[in-house]
């Protein structure tokens, strides 16, 4: 067993001496025409859903709510979010009722074989804001606006060696909201000298698939207004939507954080008293 | 055996007992999630309520709406019908009980139990599952003008009462409200 | 090996059973009295491990399969399904995703113990070709599970697959529209590979018992390659190899649940929570980790070999790769069996080790420039270690000396250590404790 040990050792140092000077060769990319996206890396932001213990904030939730219906919602669809599911942000049933009451959804076909709208009920997924992936990229320059739901899931800058081998020790696993803050707040960078975007897209060093993106600024300091007293700017704003869609993306996170500690302490014990056990049985014998 | 070798003894079982009981919890917990997932999802239960708007129900006319994976018949009833159900003598049926979830388990199957009581006596919700094996009976058909099952011949008078045939008792009523004078709540 | 059964019924329907069908006798004498080598180490505990993962993608898969729908149009909305709504779903889900990844992680430490130990040598020929059998049911079954939840790395990843069978001249268009039932993966091949992916688990069930039972009939290598020799040379199965086996399973299951519970998405790809979408490719299409060291042989291949064009030499190599491993215990020319006693193939073995780990960084990198040529070396390292340098350095490799017995290096090792017993008292352990 010590040789494997020693192996692996010897392994771990090998690996870091070729991808040190693999390290090395890369870079040297001319500023004005990058290949490699995002042009830089999402900043590491504070989360209270991250680490061991991670749990969501409701009240942050509830603003992230509040400015995905008034300023996301316009055309990025949520659909497999559903109205029942915002009890866990903290709503009572009635709020979520009355909350659901406000959208219209299609329904039917009636007795007359025709498809209605009706007020929604917390049994409803959010609506969207277009009827299908081509009427919405017809509405926006032919780039349709990504559904919500997952998206906090669906995009991670990657993280290369070493990395991916430290987050393991680290448990980092925000990538997603990192990044929809970064990209939320990067618009406002100027693009390097000699670099061309294309029209009708804006630059952004954040965008994880070129150097700029059909999606314009899309919001600002003061654009939603807060009755909690938090800070009604573009860098509140930009944490509050993220881990709202992190919860959009991944409602089971506090469950499953909790059950894992319980799971994780109940197999230290067992492996303890089985490693004792096992000591115990092979006491007798050299091996 | 010295002292030392008799402690050394119970140390020894003590330790296997606790890992063999760790043991069985573990495995047990484990079994859960699996168990668990059998039940009801989040969204099948969601929609364990459902809202029906009767307002274009006049009187001798019927709908049928889908709660829980079956049929709900709501019917606005004839005073005709009302009348021949109030008239049957309660010793006639063949199960006195109401089966209304909206009342006490061994409320009579009088004709008011069976509506949707004072006032609104014309109106009758139940579950459209026959009684038998779980067929769904035909309405305005059989002897007593009420619903009939075609699979093993079950007849139901106006109130939804079992008259004749194989099923043993009254079609089930669901908990249900008027939430408005043309919407009912089912569940 | 086993030898006579010392099975002996006690109560009425113990002799009752056992005279009509005598499994209670075959699960004693294998998993009670058989005797292993009492100087197994913990690399050899990854059988047992690798049985209880099996267990757990089994039991994780039926359950996913009574909410799953394989369908392209409701796929990867039943599977959200399971994540959100579904009672412990999203454990249920993210056990069996991981669980994929942890049953590779065992059975490549399982294979490099092989390696290592030179468990493939005679007499154990036929027992290593079964599990190179059961690795390669494991990679299909594994390939055609990534497809069902129907993302856009699910979508790519069958795409790319089945596109390796287009390089077989003549025949190997129509063998991919066989595989597909279509001219693009498309329902019937989400249909087809959701079926198969639910039966060739239970194949793999079948051939796991015939990997043990080759294994029972030729009794487990050990660290020192000695052939057991003598009865002190070993202990029984129960409560020793048990135990053992239980504390490491223990260990690796809380690894695996630290996944699970903390880390459950990091060894996916972000790309999968995006539905598929068969117009628009992901900038870069990455096959799960497990794949990666093969995906880079396959895209080493970047010249013409004669007539071989470079993307039939690919796939030639791909599979080639997997193939070598079947005639392995052929390759081996050399008379001992385990690397503690052959310091050059001891340092091969390494090499071998990194070159594989090697190769699956650079199966994650894009195929351009330095990464092509790193990625060629590496798959020219990695069949010169079965080809070449394991027929040679058998002829030409002088081993250390090789103590008698299991026994004598048991206390050899453990000389002057805290654990030193006059012989005699090692001479009966199974009778102890």
């Amino acid at each position: 067993m010590k040789t494997i040990l020693k192996g692996f050792a010897a392994l771990g140092l090998g690996m870091a001496l070729v991808t040190g000077a693999l390290g090395a060769e890369e870079g040297g990319h001319s500023a004005a025409e990058p290949t490699h996206f995002p042009i830089k890396k999402p900043a590491y932001q504070e989360w209270s859903f991250a680490g061991p213990f991670g749990h969501y904030d409701k009240a942050q939730l509830q603003r992230g709510l509040k400015i995905y219906k008034e300023v996301c919602s316009a055309c990025h669809s949520m659909k497999r979010v559903a109205f029942r599911d915002l009890e866990e942000l903290g709503y009572s049933e009635d709020q979520v009722k009355a909350f659901a009451a406000e959208y219209e959804v299609e329904d039917g076909p009636n007795g007359d074989g025709e498809m209605f709208t009706r007020a929604a009920k917390p049994s409803d997924y959010f609506p969207s804001p277009f009827p299908n992936v081509e009427a919405a990229a017809a509405a926006n320059n032919g780039a349709a606006p990504p559904d919500f739901s997952l998206l906090a899931k669906a995009r991670a800058v990657e993280r290369g060696f070493p990395n991916f081998i430290f987050d393991v020790f680290t448990m980092y696993q925000e990538q997603g909201p990192d990044y929809i803050h970064a990209l939320l707040t990067g618009y406002n960078e100027q693009p390097p000298e000699g670099m061309e975007i294309p029209e009708g897209t804006h630059y952004n060093p954040y965008f994880i698939a070129g150097k700029s993106l059909a999606m314009a600024q899309p919001i600002d300091d003061g654009v939603v207004s807060f009755d909690d007293g938090s800070p009604e700017t573009l860098e509140q704003y930009s944490h509050d939507v993220a881990a709202f869609m992190m919860w959009a993306a991944e409602p089971k996170l506090e469950d499953r954080k909790k059950t894992g500690f319980r799971v994780m302490m109940f197999m230290l014990v067992f492996a303890g008293l089985l490693y004792l056990t096992k000591r115990k049985v092979w006491s007798n014998v050299d091996h | 055996m010295s002292a030392n070798e008799v402690s050394e003894h119970n140390r020894r079982d003590f330790l296997y007992i606790a890992t063999g009981m760790a043991g069985v919890v573990g495995t047990a917990a484990a079994v859960w999630p699996f168990i668990d997932q059998m039940r009801p999802d989040a969204s099948t239960l969601a929609l364990a309520s459902i809202e029906v708007d009767v307002s274009s129900l006049e009187p001798g006319m019927s709908l049928t709406a889908k709660w829980r994976g079956k049929p709900i018949f709501i019917r606005n009833r004839t005073e005709k019908e009302v009348e021949e159900a109030k008239a049957t003598p309660l010793d006639e049926l063949k199960d006195p009980i109401a089966r209304n979830a909206n009342l006490a388990g061994d409320a009579e199957a009088t004709d008011v139990a069976r509506s949707a009581g004072e006032g609104k006596e014309n109106w009758i919700v139940m579950i459209g599952s026959c009684t038998h094996l779980g067929c769904v009976p035909l309405g305005e058909q059989g002897e007593y003008g009420g619903w009939f099952c075609p699979c093993h011949g079950s007849v139901y008078d106006t109130a939804g009462r079992i008259r004749k045939g194989p099923a043993p008792e009254n079609l089930h009523i669901p908990q249900y409200a008027f939430v408005s004078d043309t919407t009912i709540r089912i569940g | 090996m086993s030898g006579h059964s010392s099975y002996t019924p006690k109560t009425g329907i113990e002799k009752w059973i056992d005279a009509r069908m005598p499994l209670p006798r075959l699960a004693y004498d294998s998993f009670v009295a058989f005797p292993v080598p009492r100087n197994l180490n913990y690399a050899y505990t990854f059988g047992g491990i690798l049985a209880i993962m099996l267990v757990i993608q089994i039991l994780t898969g039926v359950v996913l399969a009574m909410h799953y729908a394989a369908n392209t149009g409701l796929a990867f909305e039943s599977v959200e399904k399971i994540m959100r709504d579904v009672n412990s779903g999203w454990l249920l889900r993210y056990m069996h995703a991981n669980g994929a990844s942890f049953f590779f992680v065992a059975v490549y430490i399982h294979i490099y113990r092989g390696l290592y130990y030179g468990s493939y040598k005679a007499p154990r020929e036929l027992l290593w070709i079964l599990g190179v059998l059961i690795f390669f049911l494991m990679m299909a079954t594994a390939f055609m599970g990534y497809v069902l939840p129907w993302g856009q790395m699910s979508f790519w990843g069958a795409t790319v697959i089945t596109g390796f069978f287009t390089a077989f001249p003549v025949i190997g268009e129509s063998i991919q529209q066989f595989l597909l039932g279509g001219f693009a993966v498309d329902n019937p091949t989400l249909n087809r590979f959701f079926s198969l992916h639910y039966l060739l688990p239970f194949m793999l069930v079948g051939v796991v018992i015939l990997h043990v039972w080759a294994l029972h009939v030729t009794g487990q290598t050990n660290p020192t390659g000695i052939e057991v020799k003598h009865k002190t040379d070993t202990v029984a199965f129960t409560p020793y190899a048990t135990i053992k086996d239980a504390f490491a399973m223990v260990v690796f299951l809380a690894v695996f649940a630290y996944f699970v519970f903390y880390m459950p998405n990091f060894l996916g790809h972000p790309d999968n929570y995006i539905v598929a979408d068969p117009l628009k490719t992901p900038a870069h299409i990455v096959p799960e980790w497990y794949f990666l060291p093969f995906y880079a042989i396959l895209r080493g291949i970047t010249f013409n070999i004669g007539p071989i064009d470079s993307k039939l030499g690919g796939v030639i190599a791909m599979f080639g790769s997997i193939a070598v491993l079947f005639v392995l215990p052929w390759l081996d020319t050399s008379k001992v069996r385990s690397a503690a006693y052959r310091p050059w193939y001891k340092l091969f073995f390494w090499l071998f080790v990194i070159d594989t780990i090697f190769l699956g960084w650079l199966g994650s990198r894009p195929a351009e420039g330095t990464y092509v040529t790193m990625a060629q070396i590496a798959t020219l390292y990695y069949f010169c270690f079965f080809l070449i340098i394991m027929p040679v350095l058998g002829l030409i490799e002088t081993p250390k000396r090789l103590p008698n017995s299991i026994t004598e290096a048991v206390l050899e090792k453990n000389k002057g250590g805290a654990h030193a017993q006059p012989a005699g008292a090692a001479a009966a352990p199974e009778t102890k404790g």
